[in-house]
């Protein structure tokens, strides 16, 4: 049997999460690079209508690897439902985004196999016959190739935006579909979840902003939020932040983008004093132009910038202000 | 309420961090700080202590240096601490790390583990999943909000895009912990003279060397990443710079 790769996509409420297909572009690429055969799973209480659009795609199959009890969500279930997959489609390497669902059962699934996950990749190369995939490390600062170290099945994840999910190759025809009962006995789902909300006071849209200006920890203190805020009016854009911003209550958690926040992509992205954390990039790197002010040369942020100011930002968005402000009213 | 917190020491945010001969790792002579998730794994189980009553108990892993973090976390109100003290456990993988804590903590029973839910410096989110899976425990992860209930507890989870669960769970249980679920304390003066006073166990490689293995994945190289992007820099005094932007904005990007 020739060496497989399973893309396992991502169903919520029964709509296929659209970066699953950057999963299977990140499958199609590996498979044309090993030989390898690439196939797919959905896995639900009812996932036969996803392996359908799955199927589609230029994969040689598609497992709808299906159970009541997969429904909702539990990380017990679905450690268990894809651990019988795994044992019936004896795949060599599996992928999926890194998402937080991802998150929440993959290292499970893969430790109660005795294997490990390769977390958060950004890429791969395939030599000499050897796979090895690039990850973050140090928030950004390096990149570091890592391979395992152990038997297959072999898991990786892959960071939002890594592939092009539009980029995900039609097949010929559509690929054969095989469902697949698992059994997930009574007593091995022990959370119960409730309904998925949205917190009400969430009221901010920054998705649709043209112009955002962001601050992070570069800021300091709550009330240095004003030349933030005055730079955004001037601007006539909206006032973002990152994570710790929101954690301190120094701006309200719907004004905060990145991974737990909203992902954005105006014309102008001003980033004050923003390190460039993973969590925040992959919010923000789809900007059309990326303007990062931060005294700290080495800051992660630099490296998706269009244009890198390095200089403390309190110097610069004082004459910054007066200077749009001469500029638009002579306009 | 039994807590554990699993701790960190990484690197400082802004620490300027250079490769060592190896080319696999860092060097170690920068400045340390406790994991932020950590942080605030630390204040929840501190704060569920002070409603429920019980003992928070913080472990961490890592070279003599680490010790900080258990300081400053009995400091802070945290009422042991536990130290696998070896230059050894930094290059463990997340498995093999799970497997040494879970080791090192046999003979305790938790009612809860909380670790933050990833580190600063690997980034690989997974420890506290793991060693949930290696203690039959339930877990949840990116939690933001704990209540006791008759049968456990109620998580409350956070999803992407402002979305969140709450989850209904039993006891024991691991959670990770997400940045921002509380508000973070001070040390006072008097926590950090009765820190110097509370048991702090240290944990021998030896004692764990039978419960780890190899490490299941291998970090090959590390480097500073290649540009994919052309960024232009804009130097010059601090009014230089605001008109050269004020022009890039006006005349290449069209937005004023």
């Amino acid at each position: 049997m020739p060496d497989t790769i399973l893309v396992v996509v991502e169903q919520r409420e029964g709509k296929l999460n659209r970066v699953s297909w950057e999963t299977i572009t990140a499958g199609q690429a590996i498979a044309a690079a090993t030989g390898w055969t690439l196939e797919a799973a959905v896995v639900g209480a009812s996932a036969s209508s996803i392996a359908a659009e799955v199927a589609g795609k230029k994969v040689a199959k598609v497992y709808a690897v299906e159970s009541p009890k997969l429904e909702p969500y539990t990380p017990d279930a679905f450690a268990a439902g894809l651990k019988q997959l795994l044992a019936a489609s004896h795949s060599k390497l599996v992928l999926m985004p890194h998402t937080y669902q991802v998150r929440d059962f993959v290292p499970k699934l893969a430790t109660a196999m005795g294997r490990t996950v390769i977390s958060d990749c950004i890429g791969f190369t395939y030599e000499n016959g050897k796979l090895v995939f690039t990850r973050q490390m140090f928030q950004g600062k390096f990149a570091a190739d890592v391979s395992f170290a152990s038997d297959a099945p072999w898991f990786a994840t892959f960071q939002n935006g890594a592939f092009r999910g539009d980029k995900a190759e039609s097949g010929a025809s559509a690929a054969p579909i095989e469902t697949v009962k698992v059994e997930i006995a009574d007593g091995v789902i022990r959370n119960k979840p409730q309904e998925v909300f949205k917190e009400a006071k969430q009221a901010v849209d920054l998705t649709q902003a043209e112009i955002i200006v962001s601050v992070g920890r570069g800021i300091k203190e709550q009330k240095n939020i004003e030349i933030a805020k005055q730079l955004a009016e001037a601007l006539g854009g909206d006032l973002a932040a990152s994570r710790p911003i929101c954690d301190s209550g120094w701006l309200p958690m719907d004004r905060q983008i990145g991974s737990s926040g909203q992902t954005v992509a105006p014309k102008l992205y001003l980033a004050l004093g923003i390190s460039g954390a993973i969590q925040h990039i992959v919010g923000m790197k789809g900007s059309r132009t990326i303007i990062a002010i931060n005294k700290d040369s080495e800051a992660p942020i630099f490296e998706i910038a269009d244009y890198a100011i390095v200089a403390n930002l309190f110097d610069i968005v004082p004459p910054l202000i007066e200077e749009v402000k001469k500029a638009k009213a002579g306009s | 309420m039994k807590i554990l917190v699993c701790m960190k020491q990484v690197p400082q945010k802004d620490a300027p961090l250079k490769l060592n001969e190896t080319g696999a790792w860092i060097r170690e002579d920068v400045s340390y700080e406790v994991n932020e998730p950590d942080a605030y794994a630390l204040e929840e189980a501190l704060r569920q202590k002070e409603k429920h009553t019980g003992e928070v108990v913080v472990i961490t892993s890592g070279p003599a240096r680490s010790q900080q973090v258990l300081r400053e976390a009995l400091a802070k109100g945290a009422d042991r601490a536990i130290h696998l003290e070896d230059n050894a456990f930094v290059g463990l993988d997340a498995f093999n790390t799970a497997k040494a804590f879970a080791a090192a903590i046999k003979d305790e029973k938790f009612d809860l583990i909380f670790t933050g839910l990833q580190s600063d410096d690997y980034g690989y989110a997974q420890t506290g999943v793991i060693l949930a899976e290696l203690l039959g425990s339930p877990h949840a992860t990116i939690i933001m909000q704990i209540e006791k209930t008759d049968s456990g507890i109620r998580v409350k989870r956070e999803l992407e895009a402002g979305f969140f669960q709450f989850v209904d769970m039993p006891l024991p249980a691991v959670l990770t912990i997400q940045s921002g679920i509380n508000k973070l304390r001070y040390a006072t003066l008097i926590g950090i003279k009765q820190a110097k006073n509370k048991p702090l166990r240290k944990v021998m490689l030896a004692e764990v060397q039978s419960a780890i293995g190899e490490n299941l994945q291998k970090i090959e190289r590390l480097y500073v990443p290649q540009k994919t992007k052309k960024t232009e820099h804009i130097e010059g005094s601090a009014s230089e710079i605001a008109k050269k932007l004020v022009d890039k904005l006006r005349n290449e990007l069209r937005v004023l």
